[in-house]
């Protein structure tokens, strides 16, 4: 019968692709492909969003009814130092340079990376970053006794990281791993720069180049004059804690501020160097589901590099509290509040390509309109937070825990949820499933929403960050239990999330190579594209190849 | 509309040939950008603790302008796009005596450095821990002898290379890529020696 031989067909393929494990293992170790380096990113910073999101529910656990005692103090240090260090470095960082590290090389016509063997060498440093800090809750105190993690809170502030204050090897732990990563970031940026510049195919010229290449440019060229700054400082720290140096030793007239300086001057661009990526995403997915070009695209291409540049010199606002003197609050105030101007420019743009548009709602647009009322929001807090005077009465609290948190969670991991419905059928071959995005969507939205809006409201009544309990009677009570449950709403979207990423893989409706209908290169190759990805190599002479493609008679040239 | 068919192959033409800058000078380019930005955190912290020391010894006691060590450097500078351009024209043997030149040069400011630190520790007891300028003089000349010496390693690894005959002219490129590098760790010393010996003294 048809259906016997159907299942033998099955059988084969089966044993065609079941190999020894020790086989795969070896084939993923040892690749220097960019779209399976750029999976391993993905994934590995997947493991650490579990990770870290389950460190955050803790948090919220322990602060949602007042005088709790479900963490000790030193406990709740730890996580929220492990949290916010897990979030930026083994969570933002490599999921979005895995994204760059697959997309790139496909949406300019590539066959691979510049240099594929440094791609594997930042990749592998990276990764081992991230199991050192996690090392640390065994071997922070040392062989001898018990482990712990660091506390010292993701920017370690001087004094507090001098041995002194902080005995045992978990600092230690947390500057290396940071110093690693640190040296894999810029393996991959120097990668993803010289790829852009030097492996486009023909007729792909920078005015041509997709926006999500444009912006893992400018992202790449911020890694290099930020995490360095980081780098630095941590040699600086490690020189302290180990030869005895002074750099941030007060008792020997070392400044403790110039350790924040040398912190913020990474630490306010990292934010545009996580957030850029993500502006990347909505630009390629907002216009294939508007059915429309991107409205203003030299505007959009000089605003991120605007951006990039402004973000260089915005670091101090960070630091109002400190006492910088008239001049320097004027500079910073001025210097924040023009960096909405380029981002205002970005918005409008969006709006602008929706304007008129056919719009169709699949699950990778859904989280794009959302990021755009979230980021709008986000913005408008940051505008808030610029002015010095509200600064210094909202500095460390927890409205400034919920303005960042909008930017971090409502800007860029909704969109990179987006980020994933739309690229997933290139990548797997299949589709993800629309209904179980739909419940994940909603979930997390109406989620993050209870978290965020409200975290805003304790900080407005004066309620303190990293504070591990409170006593009742103070107005917070009912605010930190919303948060709360906020929070669960949160992890049962992404718990979705997962579940459906899983299943798809399996189960998922097959893609073929252009399922959403889409412009760029990277839906010229099948799904998911061969080792070389390209057979011919590809020429474009605008900046919708596959338009021209499908669309013979109308081609895009002739109206850029 | 009158666009047909017809209009491909009358602008394909047009398209100016595709040319690509070298994959390795631009990775180079990125390279230095991110050091730069490495030693500009040392050099400001050098500045902002010029004289901030709480005890002695003091810059102006134990510091002495390193003139031969310099000179030496900067000349490396010449030697080595002496070798470049060397190559280029495809004379091996005048690219050899140039890198053979860079690493004798390089050497001698490696080994007036470790005399001057000697000199320092030995005679003066100034190490590290004693204030912020042992602190900052140590980790910035510190970091930057430690990119000569990274330099070092990769030119005497090419130097071996020429002697053995592997290197033909088709190498130039990638020769120039490890000079940009040695032109960095050049221009770097002379932002180190105005800082440390003429500003700091």
């Amino acid at each position: 019968m048809a259906n016997g031989t159907v299942l033998e067909a099955i059988d084969q393929t089966l044993e065609l692709k079941r190999r020894p494990p020790l086989d795969v293992v070896y084939e993923w170790v040892s690749t220097v492909d960019h779209k399976k380096i750029g999976l391993m990113y993905i994934v590995y910073a997947l493991i650490f969003l579990v990770i870290a999101g389950f460190e955050a529910v803790l948090m919220r656990i322990q602060l949602a009814v007042p005088n709790n005692h479900f963490v000790s103090p030193q406990v709740f240090n730890r996580l929220f130092t492990m949290h916010g260090t897990t979030m930026v470095f083994f969570v933002g960082m490599p999921i979005l340079f895995g994204f760059g590290n697959y997309l790139v090389p496909l949406m300019i016509g590539a066959r691979d990376m510049a240099f594929p063997r440094l791609n594997a060498f930042s990749f592998w440093i990276s990764a081992f970053g991230g199991l050192l800090l996690y090392f640390s809750y065994l071997g922070g105190d040392g062989l001898y006794g018990a482990g712990s993690a660091p506390d010292v809170g993701w920017f370690a502030y001087a004094p507090l990281t001098a041995k002194v204050f902080s005995p045992g090897h978990s600092t230690d732990y947390w500057t290396l791993s940071i110093l690693l990563t640190g040296i894999g970031t810029t393996g991959t940026a120097l990668n993803i720069v010289t790829t852009t510049i030097c492996m486009r195919c023909k007729g792909m010229k920078l005015s041509r180049m997709p926006l999500f290449v444009w912006l893992m440019l400018v992202t790449s060229g911020l890694v290099f004059v930020a995490v360095s700054p980081l780098t630095a400082a941590q040699i600086m720290l490690t020189l302290d804690r180990y030869l005895g140096a002074h750099f941030f030793d007060t008792q020997a007239g070392g400044s403790a501020v110039l350790w924040m300086h040398f912190f913020w001057i990474f630490g306010h661009p990292e934010v545009y160097i996580l957030v850029l990526p993500a502006f990347g995403f909505v630009n390629e997915i907002i216009p294939v589901f508007s059915r429309k070009a991107i409205f203003g695209y030299p505007a959009m291409v000089a605003a991120s590099v605007g951006i990039g540049f402004i973000s260089l010199s915005v670091w101090a606002h960070h630091m109002f509290t400190v006492g910088l003197g008239p001049a320097g609050n004027t500079f910073f105030v001025f210097a924040t509040m023009v960096i909405s101007v380029p981002t205002g420019i970005k918005i409008f743009n969006w709006l602008a390509t929706l304007w008129g548009g056919k719009i169709i709602f699949k699950v990778p647009m859904m989280f794009c309109i959302a990021f755009l009322f979230q980021f709008l929001v986000a913005g408008l807090t940051g505008i808030m937070l610029s002015s010095a005077p509200f600064n210094w009465q909202l500095s460390a609290s927890y409205f400034v825990v919920a303005h960042f948190h909008y930017v971090l969670v409502g800007a860029i991991l909704t969109a990179l949820f987006g980020a994933f419905y739309y690229w997933y059928p290139k990548v797997t071959g299949r589709m993800m499933s629309e209904t179980l995005g739909k419940w994940h969507f909603w979930l997390f939205i109406i989620g993050f929403h209870l978290t965020f809006d409200f975290m805003h409201v304790p900080g407005l009544l004066g309620m303190p960050r990293r504070i591990y309990t409170y006593e009742a009677g103070r107005g917070w009570e009912w605010w930190n239990l919303i948060v709360g449950i906020g929070a669960l709403f949160q992890t049962a979207g992404t718990l979705i999330f997962v579940y459906n990423l899983v299943r798809s893989y399996h189960r998922g409706e097959i893609a073929g190579h252009d399922p959403w209908d889409a412009w760029t290169l990277e839906w010229a190759t099948p799904s998911p594209p061969p080792a070389y990805n390209f057979a011919v190599e590809p020429t474009v002479s605008s900046r919708r190849p596959l338009w021209d493609l499908k669309h013979p008679e109308d081609q895009d040239e002739n109206y850029e | 509309m009158m666009q047909t068919a017809s209009t491909i192959p009358i602008a394909a033409p047009r398209e100016p040939a595709w040319v690509l800058p070298y994959r390795g000078i631009v990775g180079m380019v990125c390279l230095i950008l991110a050091e730069s930005a490495i030693f500009l955190i040392f050099v400001v912290a050098y500045i902002y603790y010029i004289g901030k020391s709480l005890s002695g010894p003091t810059p102006a006691q134990v510091l002495e302008l390193p003139i031969l060590g310099t000179v030496c450097l900067l000349s490396s500078s010449f030697t080595v796009h002496f070798a470049v351009s060397a190559l280029r024209k495809g004379n091996v043997r005048g690219c050899t005596v140039g890198v053979a030149g860079t690493v004798l040069l390089g050497a001698i400011f490696l080994m007036t450095t470790a005399r001057e630190w000697y000199h320092l520790i030995h005679d003066f007891g100034l190490t590290i821990r004693t204030n912020l300028f042992g602190t900052t003089f140590y980790s910035l000349v510190g970091l930057h002898a430690t990119h000569v010496a990274v330099g070092l390693i990769m030119l005497t690894i090419t130097l071996a290379l020429l002697l053995s005959g592997r290197v033909k002219e088709a190498h130039a490129e990638r020769l120039e890529v490890l000079s940009l590098y040695w032109h960095f760790v050049d221009g770097v010393w002379v932002v180190v020696f105005l800082v440390v010996y003429v500003l700091g003294r």
